[in-house]
């Protein structure tokens, strides 16, 4: 046999002498499978409810509020659990907000909410992030149960029925006026001040 | 012997006092029914909240108008106010709602202010949602002639 003084690509780039293009082909196949396989459970699992509150941060404040609202326990028993209204059912948006995750995993080592006290004060920031993202999407995971088209307004109340005509009319998205319906609001005087209580 | 007298005389007051007192608790019958201290009461039904109605007529004048929709998570916080999300003045316009009555700015000295009184944010401390269930007493109020 020949002495191969090739470096480690040009071997890598030459073909196969002692395979055949169908084992090859199997064996990518398979590898491509297992490869496909896990990054589809990763994904999964990484969208599981007991993953996000497996910090304190997100069990502690988001989590505990959202047990006393209509997503977690209602007359139908139907749940939306966090990637329900938080990560897209797409793919590519999905990979997306993955992503984007990063930065809250840099803030959970940096400790960054570490504290409630720390956690009320970044509340607003937080929220603002979360309604601009529904806003610029047209509230998609809201509508991805609540679709417009199935929403017969003439079984509302009447309230709703004339809000929701109003806001159809207006061009307003869900989180417009849905905002805090499964978490605390943050401080609002910024947002709507005749609403909030000012001691004067 | 004049000091003997009045101890009895006492004596026979105290122990009238004492047999009537059963028959007054008799009388008066609590809301709970006549049920030993220690027992359990009876399970109240559970009411459904009236979803949604015109608003309801006052019954006299000073009546904090009672709320004619459901209030279900509707929180009242230190942050924000829900119920001021529709029925604060700059929001009543856009929700199609009441708005709060000007007393609500004005504080407990009579001072009035730019937004609304800390005493008056509580809202449901005055303002109640209604059920559809059975009245506890009977009453035969009647509203006063101006409101009827």
């Amino acid at each position: 046999m020949l002495e191969d003084n090739r470096g480690w690509w040009d071997k890598l780039r030459r073909p196969s002498a002692r395979y055949s293009v169908l084992t090859l082909l199997a064996i990518g196949f398979v590898a491509g499978v297992v490869a496909l396989g896990g990054f589809l459970g990763e994904l999964k699992a990484t969208a599981q409810e007991s993953f996000c509150i497996s910090c304190h941060e997100m069990r502690e404040n988001v989590y505990e509020e959202y047990k006393n609202t209509a997503h977690f326990s209602n007359k139908s028993g139907v749940r939306a659990t966090c990637a329900d209204c938080h990560l897209a059912e797409d793919l590519l948006p999905k990979m997306a907000r993955k992503v984007a995750a990063s930065r809250e995993v840099f803030h959970k080592i940096m400790g960054t909410i570490n504290t409630k006290e720390k956690f009320e004060e970044h509340r607003l920031t937080m929220a603002k992030r979360v309604w601009e993202g529904m806003k610029a999407n047209d509230s998609r995971e809201c509508r991805s149960c609540h679709d417009g088209k199935s929403m017969d307004y003439s079984k509302q109340s009447r309230r709703a029925r004339e809000q929701h005509i109003k806001g159809d009319n207006e061009g307003l998205t869900c989180i417009e006026c849905h905002k805090g319906i499964a978490h605390r609001l943050p401080d609002m005087r910024e947002i709507d001040p005749s609403a909030v209580i000012i001691v004067q | 012997m004049k000091k003997y007298m009045s101890l009895v005389v006492l004596s026979c007051v105290a122990s009238c006092l004492l047999m009537a007192s059963p028959a007054a608790a008799e009388t008066v019958q609590s809301l709970r029914g006549a049920r030993e201290i220690e027992s359990p009461s009876q399970k109240p039904e559970v009411e459904k909240l009236i979803a949604d109605q015109r608003p309801i007529k006052r019954d006299f004048v000073q009546q904090p108008p009672l709320i004619p929709h459901k209030t279900e998570g509707y929180l009242v916080t230190r942050n924000y106010n829900k119920c001021l999300s529709c029925h604060s003045w700059a929001n009543y316009k856009s929700a199609g709602a009441t708005k709060i009555s000007p007393t609500h700015f004005v504080d407990s000295h009579g001072k009035e202010l730019t937004n609304v009184a800390p005493r008056r944010y509580f809202c449901v401390q005055c303002h109640v949602t209604q059920a559809d269930a059975p009245v506890l007493i009977e009453n035969t109020f009647e509203p006063m002639q101006a409101i009827k």
